[in-house]
């Protein structure tokens, strides 16, 4: 099996997995495919191997690509080779709460923007496949008690659809407890007005509830399910990026951010 | 390397030989992140991109050359390089690519 295969393999599987590539010397192009418990291929020496192996590994729990530079035989101070590593990381998780209409919108532009999107509702009536066909999953269940087992990291993004305050707090509260890395819930400003009176209520700090992305989206006055998911997609880069999402044409700051590696998606 | 790779096994299976050009850095404001991979094959098509569409063409002629001779190369394009007019982003920036037959 070729490095290449097992590369494709993975990738199909959406494994793991992290591919490193020596950009220097007459050992330029060399490989090495590294999954969470083995390494394919060889860089030069079994030091430099094992640094990279190391090295990719670290960059997988992040999902960024980066060059890292080391000693021939893998010193971590040295600078003779530099090697890029291309870490796929499985894609990050969007879990939509509440089957509504702007659910259905949700799910789609999740999907476009590269993740692995699931819908939870607590109604067997309404949390169907036929009603978002877009979602990588729907399942029935009641938001706070998916979220409080659910797999959580800084690239999640949650959004609370559910639209009910009850079923608001507790998905909120449950939410706070993790590190996702967007926490949205949709509602006018009254509606997050009382929510945050009774989260205050139940012990919430004022830096918990600076998390809370509320009301949902960036402000261009979207309207239906379809522009509502893209302004709400549209805070989730920004807030990634902490930009402002203002427009362009009327700001100064340099198009991309100035990075030397980079999150994905 | 996803978004081309059921295109690159397609080539692979019909017997063609391929170079992969891989965005390795950037510097400054770039259009496309490190990790974006443009597969061209001997026959001459290609898929993907390493950058807005800027310095497609020049890549396109390292990867002909690297199919034809198998020596990886990385070649920088951008602002400071003296081939801007011809090839320069048009967003500035600089841009390192990895250039290398796929026979791995």
């Amino acid at each position: 099996m070729t490095l290449f295969e097992r590369l494709a393999e993975a990738l199909h599987a959406d494994a793991p997995v992290a591919l490193v590539t020596r950009l220097d010397g007459a050992r330029a192009g060399a490989k090495l495919l590294v999954t969470e418990a083995e390494a394919h291929g060889d860089l030069g020496t079994p030091g430099l191997n094992h640094a990279a192996a190391g090295e990719a590994r670290a960059l997988l729990a992040v999902g960024e690509n980066a060059i890292r530079t080391f000693g021939e035989d893998g010193e971590p101070v040295g600078v003779e080779v530099r090697l890029f590593i291309a870490a796929y990381a499985p894609k990050p998780d969007m879990y939509v709460f509440g089957a509504i209409d702007f659910s259905r919108a949700m799910a789609r532009i999740g999907k476009y923007l590269g993740y692995m999107v699931t819908v939870i509702d607590a109604r067997p009536v309404f949390a169907t496949k036929q009603r978002i066909p877009d979602a990588d999953q729907v399942i029935v269940a009641w938001p706070d008690e998916f979220l409080a087992k659910a797999p959580v990291d800084a690239r999640t993004a949650l959004i609370i659809l559910t639209h009910d305050v009850k079923f608001d707090i507790p998905v909120l509260q449950a939410a706070l407890r993790t590190n996702a890395g967007y926490i949205g819930a949709m509602g006018s400003r009254r509606t997050h007005a009382n929510r945050v009176d009774e989260l205050r209520r139940i012990g919430i700090s004022d830096a918990d509830l600076a998390r809370i992305s509320a009301p949902i989206g960036l402000d261009i006055g979207a309207r239906t399910p379809e522009e509502t998911a893209i302004s709400i997609a549209a805070e989730i880069i920004a807030l990634r990026e902490n930009r402002r999402g203002a427009r362009l044409s009327e700001g100064t700051l340099p198009v991309h951010n100035d990075r030397a590696a980079v999150a994905a998606p | 390397m996803i978004d081309v790779l059921d295109t690159i096994e397609r080539w692979r299976g019909e017997g063609q030989r391929v170079a992969v050009a891989t965005v390795v850095a950037v510097e400054q404001s770039a259009p496309r992140d490190p990790g974006a991979t443009m597969a061209v094959n001997e026959r001459g098509d290609v898929t993907g991109s390493v950058s807005g569409g800027c310095v497609e063409s020049a890549v396109y002629e390292e990867a002909q050359d690297a199919i034809a001779s198998g020596r990886p190369r990385l070649v920088t394009y951008g602002i400071s390089d003296a081939d801007a007019i011809s090839v320069g982003l048009t967003c500035g920036g600089t841009i390192h690519v990895f250039v290398e037959r796929l026979d791995w």
